[in-house]
């Protein structure tokens, strides 16, 4: 039987040329997401507790306060913006405290502070990291018989699992804060009537808001190590890897946060 | 002993090993020579199990390490200790932490004890009292002979030394020089430096090993390769332009 041979056709060949390449790196970037996720885990246990309290302070307790300031306008500035245009259509700022809580504690809050965590810290851990890598520090500690994920990685992966959903809590909080202070003093919405609707929200929009942090700063470590781990060239390489870990980390962040959402609400979530 | 057996590695289109064997004896120094971007980290770092091959084998002890798993590669690892071209010093820790990291880490040494090694090996090198000391706070050369502490705090079978005196002046490049006999002649450790410096290499060296075009094309003691007659040893032992080696200069 003669064998048939394909025929390539001018077209298929610009076609592979042009998209083989970024196929190939693309797959590639995404079998060593994997290997680095699946030994993050493997040595999670055996995390020295004295690094992952370092990098809680680090990442949680000095984003403290831009996560706060951050929150806290959000929440005036909904409030504000709310009380204005109900006013126009139904005369009176009504429904404000329904509208900033539920906006803070099921989007605004997780995404917001994920967003200005994954400029601080995600940064951050790509540059400590890609700068260790381009000075052969990652490939030292090899030779010191110490393997880089668990004493790099898995110290990141933990604090920021902590410290993220926490800041998340403080973010609803300090933004529900903001919005009152608004809705009372600028509004005229009277105290009791905010709060009512605050104490309306129930634990599910909150869980709501928390499992999505939880994913979002599981992005931002996992990203961040990776551009670190895999960082070349020298300082120009270093400030690369810190500009992609971020730009990837806040898209993935919004893109993931439809999806998230239409997952939890399905399952009643929030 | 280590043993390279017609190791290839390649990375994209640029070939780097193309058949590379090379035995190390147990107790001896070799150095590996050969002009920039031939290969000889590359080599180094796959005989420590940092690159693996992409065809051939390498032996430690006839064990062969380039198809281990991450677990035994860092049980043989253990006989190991490197000392990077720039020092790789940790910045964030000082150089006794720096000194101390490895005996914390696979020693498990307690701290009274490790405190005693990292001051003992300090002064192996010529360095006391400065444990506080930040590496940024270092010159090249006390960087680099905190790296040869490091390494040599860990009691390794077999001592890496990748380019010992690159970006030294004269004087401390020899007193590096001086310092790598002493401790191959105190702890009996064997060597494998690289180096392009011919001095450093006639000094430290019991056996040196020419590497060019991916191959080691010979092997010999330092007396041998002053005399060789292979034209390639002998246009990169005088430094001469004109010979078989031709040295490539981008057009821009």
């Amino acid at each position: 039987m003669d064998e048939v041979k394909p025929i390539e056709s001018g077209f298929e060949r610009r076609l592979l040329r042009l998209l083989g390449g970024p196929l190939l790196g693309l797959s590639e970037m995404m079998g060593k997401i994997v290997i680095l996720v699946r030994q993050t885990l493997f040595w999670l246990r055996s995390a020295e507790r004295g690094s992952v309290f370092e990098q809680i302070v680090a990442m949680g307790v000095n984003s403290l306060p831009v996560t706060t300031l951050t929150s806290l306008f959000t929440g005036m500035v909904l409030a504000l913006q709310t009380g204005f245009s109900f006013r126009k259509v139904f005369n009176e700022p009504i429904y404000v405290g329904t509208v900033v809580g539920l906006s803070l504690t099921k989007e605004l809050g997780p995404v917001l502070t994920a967003v200005v965590v994954a400029g601080r810290v995600g940064a951050s851990i790509a540059a400590e990291l890609g700068t260790m890598k381009v000075t052969e520090q990652i490939d030292a500690l090899y030779t010191l018989g110490t393997n880089p994920i668990r004493y790099l990685a898995v110290p990141r992966f933990i604090a920021c699992l902590i410290s993220i959903p926490v800041l998340t809590l403080m973010a609803d909080f300090i933004g529900v804060l903001g919005g009152l202070v608004i809705a009372v003093y600028r509004l005229g919405v009277p105290r009791t009537v905010y709060m009512n609707e605050i104490r309306q929200l129930g634990w599910k929009e909150g869980m709501h808001g928390i499992i999505k942090s939880m994913f979002f700063a599981a992005i931002i470590v996992v990203i961040s190590c990776y551009k670190g781990f895999n960082c070349e060239g020298g300082a120009e390489g270093v400030g690369k890897a810190t500009t992609s870990a971020v730009v990837i980390s806040m898209v993935l962040i919004l893109v993931l946060d439809y999806f998230l959402s239409a997952v939890l609400v399905s399952f009643g979530i929030g | 002993m280590i043993r390279m057996v017609d190791v290839y590695k390649s990375f994209g289109t640029h070939h780097v090993l193309r058949g590379c064997s090379l035995d190390v004896q147990d107790g001896e120094t070799l150095t590996i020579i050969g002009g920039s971007g031939t290969g000889k980290s590359v080599t180094l770092k796959i005989m420590i199990g940092l690159l693996k091959p992409d065809r051939g084998q390498v032996f430690i002890d006839d064990k062969e390490i380039s198809a281990m798993r991450e677990d035994e590669l860092a049980e043989v690892q253990k006989k190991f200790a490197y000392v990077f071209q720039m020092g790789a010093l940790f910045d964030s820790l000082t150089v006794g932490e720096n000194v101390a990291f490895g005996l914390r880490q696979l020693h498990k040494y307690d701290e009274s004890k490790t405190k005693e090694v990292v001051s003992k090996t300090l002064s192996l090198v010529g360095l006391n009292g400065i444990e506080a000391l930040k590496p940024s706070e270092l010159s090249g050369g006390m960087r680099k002979r905190v790296a040869i502490a490091r390494a040599v705090a860990m009691s390794p079978k077999y001592l890496f030394y990748d380019e010992p005196t690159t970006g030294l002046d004269p004087i401390m490049s020899d007193v590096i020089n001086d310092l790598i006999v002493q401790l191959h002649e105190k702890l009996g450790t064997t060597g494998v430096a690289i180096t392009h410096d011919m001095k450093s290499a006639y000094k430290i060296s019991t056996r040196i090993a020419m590497l060019y075009d991916g191959r080691i094309v010979q092997v010999d003691t330092p007396d041998n390769i002053k005399n060789s007659q292979d034209p390639l040893v002998k246009q990169f032992i005088t430094g001469s332009s004109q010979g078989p080696i031709q040295m490539k200069v981008k057009a821009y």
